[in-house]
């Protein structure tokens, strides 16, 4: 059954989020700490677990496909409703602002991936791609 | 007139899955003929839409974009929050643990070394702008980490209504940049597998442009880029009003 990848997915997603306030909370920071990536977590387990086969493979699998698979046109949709015109009228400071944050960060990421890859001894065996 | 907006309006959810499927084969169609596919339709497709997010902005004087238009109401449904997170964790269906533990102590640097350098580089930029105040600073510099942290930040620490404004546009900016940006410089900063994707998402930080410039990129990068970057702007949000404000405070002493 479709709706049962889906309903795994929604309760992947709900319980990140919970498990995200709470954290939230616990920090004293008015955020979700990092519900999603938490959520993420569990849908990696779960669908790496032989005890939830039933809910990740054949067609229950396909309803998590399919909201995988409608991420970009989801994406389009968030694009088209960021909020451009008032990034474009803050003027130079905050167009500066963003623009340097951008270009360091993106300079970073070569360094930071090295530090990782130093650290990490080199795996042979783990799935084919590196 | 009235039956075409009482029947879009109506249905706006399934409007907009048409509307974003149009532009999407627009978007591949001339990825491919003009392009030869060497930029990604889906690049194209994002910046058709934040093209429409701007003059949607300035036709309604909304924030939402083209979702403030009445007939494309559905699009602040379909790009909103709760659908955008629905999927980003649906991409991670599949994905190899092992690949997430390699990157772990990698991906966890690069979240607290990108809120900080983000933050550094905002509260520079307003100095050199002329602001002293230093919950000024600090509020234009957490700006720059996120639109989120900006006025979270601000609030907190008691910055005027027109610096809180100013750090979501920088905020803003960051965003829309990281979205343009990514499918230009992936292969420059060697963004091509999910250690560096996870590297990626905790330095950016901003889950939309992440999620955008990944999937312009290379949508099988998304779920490693994604995972870091939704601890982003909870970090951003504990060290800004607290850690952050406590320097800059002791560096330009009101």
């Amino acid at each position: 059954m479709i709706v049962y990848g889906v309903a795994l997915l929604s309760a992947c997603l709900i319980l990140g989020m919970l498990i995200g306030e709470a954290l939230g909370v616990a920090l004293g920071v008015e955020a979700n700490v990092g519900g999603v990536g938490i959520a993420m977590l569990f849908l990696v387990f779960t669908s790496n677990s032989d005890k939830f086969k039933a809910l990740t493979e054949g067609t229950s699998g396909a309803g998590i496909q399919f909201w995988s698979a409608m991420y970009i046109p989801i994406v389009v949709a968030m694009a088209a409703r960021q909020n451009v015109a008032a990034a474009v009228d803050g003027g130079l400071l905050a167009l500066l602002a963003g623009v340097a944050a951008v270009v360091v960060s993106f300079a970073l990421v070569p360094v930071i991936s090295k530090i990782g890859k130093n650290d990490a001894p080199p795996r042979i065996n783990d799935q084919g791609a590196v | 007139m009235e039956l075409l907006e009482t029947v879009f309006v109506r249905n706006n959810l399934v409007v907009a899955f048409a509307v974003v499927g149009v532009t999407i084969w627009i978007s591949y169609f001339f990825a491919d003929k003009l392009t030869q596919g060497r930029i990604h339709g889906s690049a194209i497709a994002i910046a058709l839409g934040l093209l429409a997010a701007y003059f949607g902005g300035v036709a309604t004087g909304g924030t939402r974009g083209v979702a403030d238009v009445a007939l494309l109401s559905g699009i602040g449904l379909m790009g909103g929050g709760m659908l955008r997170d629905f999927a980003i964790v649906a991409t991670a269906f599949g994905v190899q643990f092992s690949e997430l533990r390699k990157a772990g102590l990698a991906g966890g640097i690069s979240i607290f070394a990108g809120v900080i350098v983000s933050f550094v580089v905002g509260a520079a930029i307003a100095v050199m702008f002329g602001y002293t105040d230093p919950a000024e600073i600090t509020t234009i510099g957490a700006g720059a980490v996120t639109y989120i942290v900006g006025p979270v930040t601000g609030e907190a620490i008691g910055a005027s209504n027109e610096v809180i404004t100013l750090s979501v546009a920088a905020g803003l900016v960051k965003s829309i940049l990281v979205m343009i940006g990514t499918p230009l410089v992936a292969r420059y900063i060697g963004l091509d597998n999910p250690q560096s994707a996870m590297v990626f998402g905790g330095l950016m930080g901003t889950t939309s442009g992440v999620a955008a410039g990944l999937a312009a990129t290379d949508p099988k990068l998304v779920p490693y880029g994604a995972m870091t970057a939704t601890f982003y702007t909870g970090v951003g949000c504990l060290l800004g009003p607290s850690i952050l404000y406590f320097l800059v405070s002791g560096l330009f002493p009101a």
